[in-house]
């Protein structure tokens, strides 16, 4: 069930942006949250590298059930927690949720 | 090679702790275990700890001029002593002894500090001049012998490694947290700074001059690169005859010794040149070292294998384990006095070991030819980036970036968030630190995990802005590779590769280092070489492998650039590393106060979850857990008893009043 908009409740009542931040939060900030907001960029602030990166796929595909093809892997989807909702949101609309 | 350590009274004659002057010499005795000597007036102490190399019955210091005024104590080595000391001779110098050490004496008698640009060495050295009350104290080029001091109240106390001026007790011992955040940066602190309060370190290629109370400090030299329209216009064949030239040169003269000369063989390029060049044009045997890895991808052993059978040298190995990684690293630490982000010093020190107990005091080694020939992934990575802004839209330029880094642009589903990263700033030009920006922000990534005390601490400090203020007037119009190359010698070169893989883990085992590569008249030709003949289209070192092409195998010249690196998570967590765990734990990060004992325990989990880290989560945990441990080892349990008794077999007692005035020593007067 999806709405198809970003910031919104998505894959099965999960608040996707609200998931992913947590992840990215926990994984590569170690709990310190006040250095992330919707549009930050990972690439520019250093929130990401590339062994980031191919972690934060691993947890999408897993997470929301998507298959990540390669080239979707591209900052325009994968640079912010905006762009990864609208990414993740486009791609459960398309494909049944799981 | 020796340590040197002394006090300097500032406002006038006084007392000087002789106990104190013991206990900062003794302490460094893995610097010089054969002997020592001490010098003490009523304005001066000088302790020396001997490593003897040349003149092995006569060079005991401290050593005096003809008339007794001038007296020196010297770390190092001065290659060029035999030409300096006839010139002296000729002159009407008398010499006592047969050292290189009285070679700067005299020479400083003639010419003052202007002596320094006459020597050709590596060193650290303090001359008091008794009459006029000025102490002289200066550092070598490159930075390669090391020289800390401290000015406290009326007096300035200096020594070869920190550890020697801790020993007096009034000099307090905390962390500096610019220090420690300079490191979180540039993986080093900057110039002339150190990761303790109070304790400053001269420059290399710089002098200080002490007297009536003031302090100047000067620099000598610097490296130096000319602006591209007045680089040499050679021919490439002149310009590789003249470098082999002065690189046959500057390794002849650094086989002088009246101990045998061995050379560290890692199995890499540079190493390679060098024990080959000693091994065809100096001597019939020669006996070579190396380290192998247990983890393979670390591991150059195959390489080695081939310049041994090449030469015909007697090599030994020393083969390093995961483990030993864990279990020496607070040993290494506690010689390199710095948080380190990696754990590369460790087989360094494990392997200047193994060449002691084979009873060798001297090994060439291959450093300091990434920095002066062009070798670094990151200056190629700075070359390519421009390359690719000149026309940005290019699909064909950002492919090369998979040619230099091939194996993490392996996964397709990578490329286009790398190409992404260093498409960042690509078309900033004019930007100081365009090669090294990248590197430092990423580095500086794990500030994070400072606490919040650190983080007050450290707020408005401004690493690149200070680094900015030092940059030679000329830099801004230097090219890309040669703004790249002074970056990487006076930070990592200067600051890192030379004490926490060079000086401080070979004297750890009283083991002198010296590099052939960083001799001053090869680094200033190359200097005034075309960046284009360093760096040949993509081809890292181009000048220097067409220079010995013929005389190292091609497997050898042609391999590509294996960086030295050494495990990081299997080092530290393989096996009960109780020390490193200790360090790492909350009620240790805590008591230091330096992290946030949550984030680094997060850090700990993600990591032991994956069983794996990323280069920067790799660099935290060691750049932790070493800042930990030196905390324990410097600041909370610092041992400050006579651990290290001192029997000096010269004692120069100068003092008015000395009898009586030390209770707990008696000496007799020499």
């Amino acid at each position: 069930m999806t709405d198809g908009a970003a910031g919104s409740t998505g894959v099965e009542g999960m608040d996707v942006p609200e998931t992913i931040k947590a992840y990215v939060v926990e994984n590569f900030l170690f709990g310190d949250d006040s250095r992330i907001g919707p549009g930050t960029d990972f690439l520019e602030n250093g929130i990401l590298d590339s062994t980031g990166v191919l972690e934060l796929v691993g947890f999408l595909e897993e997470k929301f059930g998507i298959r990540v093809e390669d080239d979707e892997l591209v900052p325009d989807n994968m640079n912010s927690l905006e762009k990864i909702s609208l990414y993740i949101s486009k791609k459960t609309g398309k494909t049944e949720p799981t | 090679m020796c340590g040197i350590a002394g006090i300097c009274l500032l406002r006038g004659p006084g007392s000087i702790s002789v106990e104190t002057l013991y206990r900062m010499t003794g302490i460094l005795r893995h610097r010089g275990p054969d002997e020592s000597g001490i010098y003490v007036d009523d304005r001066v102490g000088l302790g020396h700890a001997r490593l003897s190399i040349i003149d092995l019955a006569g060079g005991t210091q401290p050593i005096p001029n003809e008339d007794e005024s001038l007296w020196i104590v010297f770390n190092g080595e001065i290659f060029n002593y035999p030409e300096l000391r006839d010139t002296l001779l000729s002159r009407g110098h008398r010499f006592k002894t047969a050292t290189d050490t009285e070679v700067i004496l005299h020479l400083f008698e003639e010419k003052g500090p202007a002596c320094l640009s006459d020597l050709n060495g590596q060193f650290a050295f303090a001359i008091w001049d008794s009459k006029a009350g000025e102490l002289f104290l200066a550092r070598d080029r490159a930075g390669i012998r090391p020289l800390h001091y401290v000015v406290t109240g009326d007096r300035l106390l200096f020594a070869s490694e920190i550890k020697s001026i801790f020993q007096d007790r009034e000099i307090p011992r905390k962390f500096d947290p610019e220090g420690i955040d300079q490191v979180f940066t540039f993986w080093t602190t900057l110039p002339g700074k150190t990761v303790f309060d109070g304790v400053r370190e001269l420059p290399p290629g710089h002098f200080m001059q002490v007297g009536s109370g003031n302090i100047h400090i000067r620099r000598f030299w610097d490296f130096s690169f000319e602006l591209p329209g007045d680089q040499l216009d050679w021919p490439v064949g002149k310009i590789a005859d003249t470098a082999s030239e002065l690189l046959l040169d500057s390794t002849r003269i650094r086989l002088r010794a009246d101990v045998p000369v061995g050379c560290y063989l890692s199995g890499g390029l540079d190493s390679s040149i060098i024990a080959t060049l000693v091994r065809r044009n100096f001597r019939n045997e020669l006996r070579t070292f190396g380290v192998r890895f247990e983890e393979e991808r670390f591991d150059e052993g195959a390489h080695q294998a081939t310049m041994v059978d090449h030469l015909g040298v007697l090599h030994t190995e020393v083969r390093v384990s995961n483990m030993d990684i864990g279990k020496h690293f607070p040993e290494a630490v506690r010689h390199c006095e710095k948080p380190l982000l990696r754990t590369a010093p460790v087989p360094m020190f494990l392997l200047s070991d193994a060449v002691r107990r084979t009873g060798y005091k001297v090994v060439l080694t291959g450093e300091g030819a990434d920095e002066i020939f062009g070798g670094y992934d990151i200056f190629r990575e700075a070359l390519l980036r421009r390359f690719w802004s000149r026309q940005p839209d290019s699909r064909l330029r950002p492919l090369l970036l998979g040619k230099l880094y091939p194996y993490i642009f392996n996964d397709p589903r990578l490329r286009n968030t790398l190409q992404s990263f260093f498409r960042i700033g690509f078309d900033r030009h004019d930007d100081p630190f365009y090669s090294h920006r990248h590197r430092w922000e990423n580095t500086s990534r794990n500030r994070m995990f400072f606490s919040e005390e650190m983080k007050r601490a450290t707020q408005g400090v401004d690493g690149l802005g200070d680094l900015e203020q030092r940059l030679p007037d000329d830099f801004p119009d230097w090219d890309t590779l040669a703004k790249a190359q002074y970056l990487e010698m006076v930070l990592f070169l200067g600051n890192y590769l030379l004490s926490s893989q060079g000086d401080r883990v070979a004297m750890a085992h009283s083991l002198e280092i010296r590099l052939p590569y960083l001799d001053y008249r090869l680094v200033e030709f190359l200097g005034k070489v075309p960046s284009k003949w360093k760096i040949f289209g993509m081809q890292e070192k181009h000048l220097l492998k067409r220079m010995y092409k013929d005389a190292v195998p091609e497997s050898v010249v042609r391999r590509p650039k294996h960086p030295y690196r050494a495990p990081i998570l299997e080092g530290l967590f393989t096996g009960n590393q109780e020390e490193i765990r200790t360090a790492l734990s909350e009620s240790a990060l805590r008591k230091t106060g330096m992290f946030d004992p949550k984030r680094v325990s997060r850090l700990l989990e993600k990591v032991r979850r994956a069983g794996q880290a990323s280069e920067v989560e790799g660099m935290a945990i060691a750049g932790i857990a070493s800042t930990q441990i030196l905390s324990r080892q410097f600041i909370e349990e610092y041992p400050l008893t006579a651990d290290h008794p001192l029997s000096p077999i010269v004692f120069v007692d100068r003092r008015t009043n000395s009898i009586g005035s030390d209770p707990d020593c008696s000496f007799t007067n020499t």
